[in-house]
């Protein structure tokens, strides 16, 4: 039997998920000797055409990491949905749209007229913008679409199955090779990760009160963060009880709170409510002026609970409406 | 997103929705054969009816045989509230062989008909609603509701007619009775008066042995001078805390001889009697009326020297051969049990210090009907002589009727006795003092049995009787013979002129009010008052002495104005519900209790401050949170709280909801 | 502005049982008649509400929702309606930053006796949405059979 064929991609992303590929350090060389890597553009030359090339479904599995925000984005992902059996979304932007989504809060104008006229590192006195078409002395030359929003995967093409995290946490990575290797898989459309909250596998869980009730909010850089204590405990907006598991809890072992890139379980509609929801829950307080005031702590609610999640929300992007 | 959630249960759906035209209460806002037809079409549907009575034996009939003979294991009935009618659906499908909880209501009367103003546009949402209901009921799960024993005692709150009544009612079927009154003897208002309409029957010699009977009962405990702080549990099972006021005086040793009273360091009484209100004094120490019950004496500990001032010389102590006397009596909190519960609160009267232009607390001679109650009374302040405040008797009297009722400024119900009673103190002033007796009225209202003949009587022995509200109470005279007098003004509108009548006495017959403290109460036992402070009955007229909350029972005058006939008749119907309740020996419960799928439960607490009632805990070995369902009370709260979908709710699923979601917006 | 008169909102209700479903109950037994807009979803406490259904609501295509409960320390399971509270005060936070009216969201005590304040809520929210016109949130296309085709298209067209 031929080695299974595989590819990697990288849309709208910061990279970090490629990293996390290399992060499988000697076992790469497991899983190159296990598959045939017909597909990346990031570590070795390979061209649109040769996908184009390739048999509907001939490659047996493909990572895709990233967001996707333009149409040339958008085109390859269709491309790469027919040529591959089973399609991973790899990493938060391509589950739920990552940081990149959070480009949703503004609209592509803003963007581009922020990040090329206004931005301080930019001179731009004639206001010049990318242009989709240049005609220069050889033709015309084309750059891809600036979308006016940001995509997770699933919201471009059918996904498989989902590597949660930013990036994925190696553990997780081994375990899905591992399962596509041996056939073993779950159901479509699953998460490739443990379905219950990360506060499962927090260290500091057991310091954590059976009557928590949040009076005050904290940022990390106000206070000396206890190291055993649980942080939401401490006033830290530690999205732990809402946040997947299986990463191992590198953030709150590093003493900062999680954030939430593994996104939520399975049965969570919105993350970021979902999330709001608990944290509003356990305020202390009956008295809607102090509701407020505390609400008011929280400077950013959409940075805060939808950090990597956004386009996956029931809003998916701000509406000025 | 993936989703895992809960999928369809016992294979697909086979629904049965059925459209009740409620005679034209629905179907005069509602096309009902419209949304028949359009029910039709969804999803899961099988058959969809209309009928003119859905609750009606046939109503019900048609569900149980299309249910045979269609296979149906689901069913939809679009008809009144599920507040009204749900338990009636459940029965009839359950008596077809299906789990009661495969039903769903749509509430298309009350959500629609009597509020929608547009037959098309009632038809639309009733559509909405029939959809929404459809496509929750599809994910309906079978459940069974749980028995829970019922604690065999009953609780009843307030020692006025009502209370004794139900008391005895209950105690002679041979249950046990906790009776909690908050002043230190029973009797309620009833206690007060001379006579009663309108057979002029003695009070006291009807109301009187039944005290003692409550104070005898073995099967009645008699908690006076004590009020209900705290209420937890549910129906069959309350769990109530009662306080004790110390009246430092030993209950079990004081045999009310009232020799301490005599004794007492104060040798003339000077403190308002509030029994006699006002009218009279009383000492420190004192026992409300002779025949109180229970027939101990109390100390008042704000004019008690000993109490007060922590010196006296403790005469009555002294005087006090059972050593009853107990200066360290400590104010005691007692937990007990009950299964079900009864409010019997009363009233309090209308003051009519709120109404100015009637110069009460202004005029000397302006007295409320209760103080009159008393000052007629053969044991009142005066033996039943009828002498003013200044010590003469009157000549004329004025009763002015609708005091504080039937008043847009005031209240404006009718309070419904104050017609009545009025008629009783005019023959009873008529026939102490002889004055004449002018009666000042909007309406006459007596209907009962024997009222009007009543009204009928008094109008033959020469009261005056003029129709009109009275605009004032003044003593600014205009005559001579007016002089010295309160003039009642008023427009007489039988004659249609105004007229000033000189009188030597006004008796103003306050309305009934719900007690002040009425909120308070209602929110310690779970159940609604109307803006008024009237405690809301379950149905007006088919539950009208339960409440919404299961276990708990009207009785009296808490629940509206009413007389003694209508009070007692209340007070045996919600003796007859706790008893009814009570030997059933089990109540069963709404499965809408929460749970935990431990599958996904990350132990992450959150749930468990969420928890009113404690209900949640966490499993320190299986790291998972878990519901003691016999506390869970099925709120939903935790569920709502999870971060991760763990927590659920029986009959709230939320899947269910959001299906109903989906239905009632996407419905076309 | 002829789409705007010919607008109707559509406006989603979660009414606990025990006050304000009770309360609309009153409403309609006093035939008291209010705007034909809205739909009354009953939960047992308002604390069951979870910010997830009012936005699943609007996302699938309610213009405003509407949330009512009993009166603070009235709530029948003692402090459901705190808890729902606290979540919609940061709801609305959450609503404001997301670009999204937050007069469309109302929560309302109502008690058991007030058919009168069903009537006036709903009417009021009704108008106002009438006023503030159709919620549209911005849709994103989704995949579907058709994406891969246009691709296919697309590929065909550069081959
Ligand atoms: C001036 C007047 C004359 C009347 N004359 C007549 C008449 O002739 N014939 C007739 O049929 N009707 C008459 N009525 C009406 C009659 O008074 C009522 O029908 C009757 O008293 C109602 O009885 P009840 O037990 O419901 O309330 P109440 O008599 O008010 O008794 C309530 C009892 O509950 C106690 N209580 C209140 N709150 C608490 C609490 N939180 N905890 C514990 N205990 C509490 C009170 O102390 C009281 O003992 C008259 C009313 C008035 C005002
Ligand atoms: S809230 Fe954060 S710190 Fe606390 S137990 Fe959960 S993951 Fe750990
Ligand atoms: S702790 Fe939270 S933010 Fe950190 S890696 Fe895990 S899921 Fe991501
Ligand atoms: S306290 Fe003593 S003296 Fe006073 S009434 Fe009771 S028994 Fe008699
Ligand atoms: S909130 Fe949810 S996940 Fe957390 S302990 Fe409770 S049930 Fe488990
Ligand atoms: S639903 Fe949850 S919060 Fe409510 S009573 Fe039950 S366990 Fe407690
Ligand atoms: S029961 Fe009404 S808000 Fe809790």
């Amino acid at each position: 039997m031929s080695k299974p064929k595989a590819g990697f991609n990288w849309f709208a992303s910061c990279g970090g998920c490629e990293e996390a590929v290399v992060d499988l350090h000697e076992a790469i060389l497991d899983v190159v000797a296990a598959v045939d890597i017909v597909f990346w553009p990031c570590a070795m030359d390979f061209k649109k055409d040769d996908v184009r090339a390739m048999r509907d479904g001939e490659m047996d599995v493909c990572f895709i990491n990233g967001a996707i925000r333009t149409s040339e984005e958008e085109e390859i992902a269709h491309l790469l949905r027919r040529k591959t059996k089973i399609v991973i979304a790899f990493g938060s932007c391509s589950h739920m749209g990552g940081i990149p989504g959070l480009g949703n809060l503004f609209t592509r104008d803003e963007i581009l007229e922020h990040d090329f006229t206004q931005s301080f590192s930019v001179v731009n006195p004639e206001k010049t913008y990318p242009q989709e078409v240049t005609k220069v002395p050889e033709g015309e030359v084309e750059l891809p679409r600036f979308l006016d929003y940001v995509r997770s995967l699933n919201q471009v093409i059918d996904v498989d199955y989902y590597l949660p995290g930013c990036p994925p946490p190696v553990a997780l990575l081994r375990n899905a090779v591992q399962a596509v290797l041996s056939g073993e898989l779950p159901p479509r459309g699953t998460v490739l990760a443990p379905d219950k909250a990360l506060c499962q596998e927090c260290p500091r869980l057991d310091s954590k009160p059976d009557d928590l009730a949040i009076t005050e909010f904290k940022r990390p850089q106000e206070i000396i963060i206890d190291e055993e204590k649980c942080l939401l405990a401490q006033g830290l907006l530690c999205l732990g009880p809402a946040t997947r598991s299986g990463c191992g809890a590198p953030c709150v072992n590093g003493n900062m709170p999680c954030t939430g890139c593994l996104g939520p379980t399975s049965r969570v509609k919105d993350y970021g409510l979902s999330t709001m929801t608990v944290f509003a829950s356990l305020f202390e307080s009956k008295d809607e002026k102090e509701i407020d005031e505390l609400v008011d702590k929280i400077v950013d609610p959409v940075g805060s609970f939808n950090r990597y999640s956004l386009p996956s929300t029931f809003l998916h992007r701000k509406a000025n409406v | 997103m993936s989703n895992n959630g809960n999928g369809r249960t016992n294979g697909s759906p086979r629904i049965g929705v059925y459209i009740c035209h409620c005679g034209i209460n629905i179907a005069a806002k509602v096309d009902v054969e419209r949304v028949t037809r359009f029910a039709e079409t969804l999803p899961g549907v099988v058959v969809s009816k209309e009928y003119k009575f859905m609750c009606s034996d046939p109503g019900q009939e048609l569900i149980q045989k299309d249910i045979r003979e269609h296979d149906l294991n689901r069913i939809v009935v679009a008809s009144c509230s599920p507040l009204m009618h749900e338990e009636t659906f459940r029965k009839a499908t359950a008596n077809a062989g299906l789990n009661p909880f495969y039903f769903q209501m749509a509430n298309i009367r009350e959500h629609v008909s009597w509020v929608t103003k547009d037959k098309d546009l009632g038809t639309e949402k009733a559509k909405a609603l029939v959809a929404g209901a459809v496509r929750r009921v599809s994910l309906h799960q079978a459940l069974e509701k749980k028995r829970v024993d019922v604690h065999p005692d009953v609780l009843i709150v307030g020692g006025g007619i009502a209370g004794i009544h139900a008391a005895l009612t209950i105690a002679n079927s041979g249950r046990k009775v906790l009776l909690v009154e908050r002043e230190p003897t029973i009797g309620g208002h009833m206690a007060m008066f001379d006579k009663t309409f309108p057979t002029l029957d003695c009070a006291a010699c009807i109301l009187t042995p039944k005290m003692s009977q409550v104070k005898d009962h073995p099967n009645i405990t008699l908690w006076s001078y004590s009020e209900v702080t705290k209420v937890d549990g549910f129906a069959g099972n309350f769990t109530i805390q009662v306080t004790r006021k110390p009246r430092y005086v030993n209950e079990d040793e004081c045999v009310g001889c009232m020799l301490c009273i005599d004794s007492c360091v104060y040798k003339q009484a000077r403190v308002d009697d509030e029994f006699n209100q006002g009218l009279s004094k009383r000492k420190p120490i004192y026992i409300p009326f002779p025949q109180a019950t229970p027939p101990v004496v109390v100390i008042d500990p704000e004019t008690c020297m000993q109490l007060s001032k922590g010196k006296c010389k403790q005469l009555c102590a002294e005087a006090c051969e059972k050593h009853a006397i107990d200066f360290n009596q400590k104010e005691e909190v007692i937990e007990v049990q009950a299964g079900a519960i009864i409010l019997a609160t009363g009233f309090k009267t209308f003051n009519p210090m709120r109404i100015p232009e009637y110069g009460y607390g202004r005029y000397l001679n302006v007295y409320t009907s209760l103080e009159v109650e008393r000052l007629v009374n053969a044991s009142g302040p005066t033996g039943g002589e009828v002498v003013l405040r200044d010590g003469s008797k009157p000549k004329s009297i004025a009763i002015i009727h609708c005091v504080g009722s039937r008043d847009h400024k005031t209240n404006k119900y009718c309070s419904r006795v104050c017609c009545m009673y009025s008629l009783k103190l005019a023959h009873l002033m008529k026939e102490r003092s002889n004055a004449e007796v002018y009666n000042f009225y909007i309406d006459m209202r007596t209907p009962g049995k024997g009222y009007e003949e009543f009204y009928d009587k008094l109008l033959e022995e020469g009261t005056h009787f003029i129709r009109g509200r009275v605009a004032e109470v003044t003593d600014w005279a205009l005559t001579d013979a007016e002089e010295g007098k309160m003039i009642v003004r008023v427009e007489d509108t039988l004659v249609g002129m105004p007229r000033r009548i000189p009188v030597d006495m006004v008796i103003l017959s306050v309305g009934l009010e719900a007690q002040p403290d009425a909120d308070d109460v209602r929110r310690l036992f779970g159940v609604s008052c109307s803006k008024q402070g009237w405690f809301t009955e379950r149905h007006p007229k088919l539950a009208p002495v339960s409440t919404a909350t299961d276990g708990v029972f009207l009785a009296g005058a808490c629940q509206g104005p009413k007389d003694i006939p209508d009070t007692v008749a209340q007070a045996g119907a919600a003796a007859a519900e706790a008893l009814a309740m009570i030997d059933k020996g089990f109540v069963e419960l709404e499965p809408n209790t929460a749970f935990i799928d431990e599958e996904v439960c990350s132990g992450c607490k959150s749930c468990i401050p969420m928890c009113p009632y404690t209900a949640i805990k966490r499993d320190d070995e299986k790291k998972v949170a878990v519901i003691n369902e016999a506390l869970c009370k099925g709120c939903g709260t935790c569920v709502a709280t999870c971060p991760s979908g763990a927590a659920q709710q029986n009959l709230f699923l939320d899947e269910q909801i959001y299906e109903e979601i989906e239905g009632v917006l996407n419905y076309v | 502005m002829s789409d705007a008169a010919a607008f109707e909102p559509r406006i989603v209700a979660f009414f606990c049982n025990w006050c304000t479903y009770t309360a609309a109950d009153l409403t309609g037994v006093s035939r008291m008649a209010y705007e034909p807009n809205v739909r009354v979803i009953r939960v047992m406490c308002s604390g069951r509400i979870d910010p997830e259904f009012i936005l699943a609501a609007l996302r699938e295509g309610a213009d405003g929702v509407l949330i009512g409960g009993c009166h603070p320390g009235d709530c029948h399971y003692i402090e459901g309606n705190y808890k729902m509270l606290r979540r919609y005060r940061l709801l609305l936070k959450y609503l404001r930053a997301m670009g999204v009216d937050e007069r469309r969201v109302r929560l309302e005590w109502i008690a058991a006796s007030e058919g009168d304040k069903v009537q006036r809520v709903v009417n009021e929210l009704t108008w106002t949405i009438r006023e503030l016109g159709p919620l549209a949130l911005p849709v994103m296309p989704q995949p579907e059979g058709a994406g891969a085709s246009e691709e296919s298209a697309l590929a065909e067209a550069n081959a």
